[in-house]
């Protein structure tokens, strides 16, 4: 018996290899990005892709370096502009969310206007918008904030409208008041759909600020890449596209984050551990 | 003995004159310090009757009265637990049994200078229910049986004189039902509160109830009154006697008998 249990315990210990160490779930989304990269590289070597059609990842890595200055400057700006139009569509959401979120009579009311307001392409406002205000970084703002502060306001609004009436029931048998219910129950109980919504909104908001900067701005990717385009800067395009998508994954996990640290109650499997 | 809810021929209906009629003609008594417990079929307007009581709905024709006062808003001397406990998750389980204290005027405007007092006094009930050093867990860290007790605790912390319970162990299985059965039993023998139960479980009417209420189908009316004979304090052990078991095939029959009326 001992003999036996002795030389499992031996050959368990130094089993574990170098691929077993590895935390292969961590390093996937790294390993999956470059697996993309490599396909797209070995796509455009394969079919002879002319740059102006489809450029390698390499020439798109190259462009980025060559062109650093206007690149860094354009993307600062599209951040700028989205990440200021995503604040007013946060404060902005959050209180028509919760007003529209506040009687049935208002849900009923302003419900169908929202929908059909949001059901119009923002692209077809940015013209107004710049006899509003001119062309630049305003209309870019206001059209991020357009696109995205809908999800937020139907997402406060739901999580309201949905407080189980038994709830609601034990707390006005106390003789609570609507402004008791919602600040006591209605408000905390949106919150994990609020901060759920900002990270569909805030992906919004860069569509928002792109579209507004490619068709009225100077300043900008969208304006970067669309002049990129009319020079046959086909690489520039791709950079300037592989830019939003970095800024876009850092805002959203900015968000996740956010999410994660302010309604932990909300993940219970994850905390209950 | 004095009443402490009177409800007195009492309509209620749902959606304008057209609407369904919930009850008709209800009258019943609750005394004092007393343990009521409503039994019927399905849709007999128990939960009307829960509503009725609690000043959440008002009665189209008759009156209620509850602690000598015609109930025309909702009256803040009632705790109410549900089947569902409806714990708040954000909140732990003690901040949940304060929430009542935020809401009832008489409290509210005391609760922020006398708070140790307060969670004293939540604390007391945790340990009283069983469930002591639970206060800082979050109801989802308890199991369904102990967020059942914590929802009781809510119910009394602000020491209403009446507690009104619609099938709180309704969802629970049946060691834990017996388990908190006495619970209620003891609770009720200490603090002298008024109950109204509301259940489906006609054994559970029986063991815990000094009078039952049977209602009819829709429209709900009061078709019959018992008075539970059995001497307190009860044992779990009284459901195996015959007398017991007598009354709640009695019930059992009346309630049968209603749901074919219908």
């Amino acid at each position: 018996m001992s003999v036996v249990t002795g030389n499992t315990a031996a050959s368990a210990t130094p089993a574990k290899s170098l691929a077993q160490r590895i935390n292969w779930v961590k390093l996937a989304p790294w390993l999956y990005t470059i697996g993309l990269f490599v396909l797209w590289e070995l796509l455009v070597i394969v079919l002879q892709t002319p740059p102006t059609i489809l450029p390698a990842p390499s020439r798109v890595f190259q462009a980025i370096v060559q062109y650093w200055s206007p690149i860094w400057k354009n993307s600062l700006q599209t951040l700028y502009t989205t990440t200021v139009g995503f604040a007013i569509a946060v404060v902005a959401g959050l209180a028509i969310g919760l007003f529209i979120g506040w009687s049935k009579a208002i849900y009923a009311g302003l419900y169908p206007l929202m929908i059909g307001f949001n059901a119009i392409p923002k692209v077809a406002l940015v013209p107004i918008l710049v006899i509003w205000f001119g062309i630049g970084a305003v209309p870019a703002i206001l059209t991020a904030f357009l696109i995205s502060f809908f999800p937020i306001v139907v997402n406060v609004a739901t999580g309201l409208a949905t407080i189980e009436p038994e709830t609601e029931d034990v707390l006005r048998a106390l003789g609570a008041k609507k402004l008791d219910i919602m600040l006591k129950v209605g408000i905390p109980r949106s919150m994990p759909y609020f901060f759920g919504s900002l990270k569909v909104a805030i992906t919004l908001a860069f569509v928002g600020s792109v579209v507004s900067e490619t068709v009225a701005s100077n300043y900008g990717l969208g304006n970067m890449m669309s002049s990129a385009q009319s020079q046959f800067n086909v690489p520039l395009v791709f950079a300037g596209l592989l830019m939003l998508a970095v800024e876009g994954i850092a805002m959203y996990a900015l968000m996740a984050w956010i999410e994660r640290r302010m309604t932990g109650w909300a993940h219970r499997s994850t905390m209950s551990q | 003995m004095s009443h402490l809810v009177t409800i007195d021929n009492v309509d209620m209906r749902y959606g304008g004159a057209a609407g369904t009629l919930a009850v008709s003609g209800l009258t019943m008594k609750v005394g004092k310090g007393e343990f009521a417990a409503v039994v019927g079929p399905s849709g007999c307007g128990k939960s009307t009757l829960m509503k009725l009581v609690t000043g959440l709905h008002i009665p189209q024709s008759g009156v209620v009265i509850v602690a000598d006062k015609q109930v025309t808003k909702p009256v803040s001397i009632v705790g109410m637990a549900f089947q569902n406990p409806t714990m708040l998750p954000w909140r732990t389980t003690l901040d949940n049994i304060l929430l009542p204290l935020e809401i009832v005027e008489r409290h509210r405007h005391r609760l922020r200078a006398n708070k140790k007092e307060y969670v004293e006094k939540a604390e007391h009930l945790l340990e009283t229910v069983g469930l002591k050093g639970f206060g800082s867990k979050f109801p989802w860290q308890l199991s369904g049986g102990m967020q059942q007790r914590a929802n009781l605790c809510r119910a009394l912390i602000h020491e209403p004189e009446l507690l009104m319970l619609d099938e709180p162990f309704g969802a629970l299985d049946a060691f834990t039902r017996e388990e908190l059965w006495c619970v209620i039993r003891d609770l009720h023998a200490a603090q002298g509160v008024t109950i109204v139960l509301v259940t489906h479980d006609l054994r559970e009417a029986t063991f815990l109830a000094d009078r039952i209420f049977v209602m009819s189908a829709r429209p709900g009316k009061v078709l019959k009154e018992h008075t539970v004979p059995f001497a307190r304090p009860r044992d779990l052990e009284v459901m195996y006697e015959k007398a017991f078991n007598d009354m709640v095939h009695e019930l059992h029959g009346e309630i049968a008998s209603a749901r074919v009326v219908a």
